[in-house]
């Protein structure tokens, strides 16, 4: 398990074509919310790190396409992928719990 | 076998960690339950009032009680409680991910969380255009039409800091006269792109796959107006969410925990402070000291419990 800092250019290598699951946590750095979430997901690394999980950043100030692609108009956001797929999503900070839960059950 | 704690405090902002840190010096074995680190204080883009600190990021100053905590031996597990239970001169809390710890005595330092609007398509459009921070969410309707919902400080801080993204604010409050200050509201009424809509509450929220439109009703006249918006900005407040805690422990009628001068509540060995009490004032320096007050009255009870001396603190006398 690994985490990953997306942008255009390596977004199709890292969570479309990525044969893990991937969790993709929309942020930007004026957002509070959003950096409460960064000890919770390293936390939630380290549970997870010997599963098909992988953990990847997108800043939707420097990724303005990306965060109009997928439609985020709240952050922080979550995208759960599989195979290429959006199979699972939520906006707002969240425990770490229901975060591993809402995982555990895609894996 | 549930772990066992001298104390545990429920709740990582400011009052959570600054107990934390207290009762870690104080050599007690803590766990700090907590959803999030900083809760509100975190959400607060500068904090410009916390002495020593002429102007920090809310989120930084968070981590710096954080790190401070953990330093003196604070433990730190993002759980969420989901029951305690009272048993003889200790308690039994079972978290959201089954796990169960004890202790001799509690910290309830959880604060407040935002209110809805309990409105039809509020929660079915968050994040679809409904947010509830305008700083995080501002940005992302930039040149768009947004309303915010309130009329205090929040809703007004929020509307001047919109007005410079957004196209159009539309400011819809409920009572006549708005409840911030002065010079905010001052502020507001010179803005061009903001048309402010007193006396108006919002009966639902309309879109398709996200908001479209708000229908208002102005409660003098009850007539019906729709907006076309793409953004909800919710600032109507925070509210304490007691739920677990709710059945054994006294409240006021704002369902805030009534604690005494020494942060005790009505329960023998649980104590609270910060926003989550009915300290009339929520500041992250005044939460602190009285995190810090918890601890030390915690500390106190624990002493006794386990048959010690009870403490004389050196600043006192007995």
């Amino acid at each position: 398990m690994s985490e990953v800092t997306l942008n255009l250019a390596n977004f199709e290598q890292e969570v479309l074509k990525s044969s893990d699951l991937v969790l993709v946590d929309f942020w930007a750095e004026w957002c509070g919310p959003c950096k409460m979430m960064g000890p919770i997901l390293e936390d939630l690394a380290k549970d997870l790190a010997n599963k098909q999980v992988k953990i990847a950043k997108c800043n939707v100030d420097e990724n303005n396409d990306l965060a109009q692609k997928y439609e985020i108009m709240s952050i922080p956001a979550f995208k759960v992928f599989k195979n290429g797929q959006v199979v699972e999503e939520w906006v707002g900070a969240i425990a770490k719990d229901s975060l591993k839960q809402k995982i555990e059950k895609l894996l | 076998m549930p772990e066992v704690f001298d104390l545990i405090i429920i709740g990582g902002g400011p009052a959570g960690l600054t107990a934390g840190l207290y009762a870690s010096r104080r050599q007690l074995k803590n766990l700090i339950l907590t959803k999030d680190i900083g809760g509100q204080a975190s959400t607060t883009n500068y904090v410009e009032n916390y002495p020593g600190f002429e102007s920090i990021g809310g989120f930084e100053l968070m981590q710096k009680f954080q790190k401070q905590a953990e330093k003196f031996g604070s433990i730190f597990k993002y759980e969420e409680v989901a029951n305690v239970e009272n048993a003889k001169n200790k308690f039994i809390i079972k978290t959201t991910a089954n796990n169960q710890y004890e202790a001799f005595a509690l910290i309830l330092a959880f604060g407040k969380t935002p209110s809805n609007l309990n409105v039809p398509g509020e929660k079915e459009f968050t994040g679809k255009g409904v947010s509830y921070c305008a700083t995080c969410d501002g940005p992302l309707f930039k040149n768009k039409i947004v309303a915010i919902i309130g009329g205090g400080n929040a809703a007004l801080e929020s509307a001047q800091y919109l007005a410079s993204l957004a196209k159009k604010v539309y400011l819809i409050h409920r009572r006549e006269e708005f409840r911030g200050d002065e010079i905010l509201v001052e502020r507001i009424k010179s803005l061009k792109n903001v048309e402010i809509l007193l006396s108006c509450v919002v009966n639902q929220i309309k879109g398709d796959k996200f908001v479209r439109e708000i229908e208002l009703k102005n409660v003098k006249t009850d007539e019906i107006t729709n907006l076309k918006v793409d953004g909800v900005f919710v600032e109507i407040g925070h509210t304490v969410n007691a739920q677990p805690i709710k059945e054994i422990i006294k409240t006021n009628e704002n369902n805030e925990i009534i604690i005494d001068s020494e942060c005790q509540t009505s329960v023998t060995g649980i104590f609270a402070a910060g926003d989550v009490t009915d300290n009339k004032f929520k500041q992250i320096v005044i939460s602190a000291g009285e995190g810090a007050k918890a601890a030390l009255s915690a500390y106190k009870y624990i002493q006794k419990i386990k048959g010690f001396k009870e403490p004389i603190f050196d600043w006192g006398k007995k």
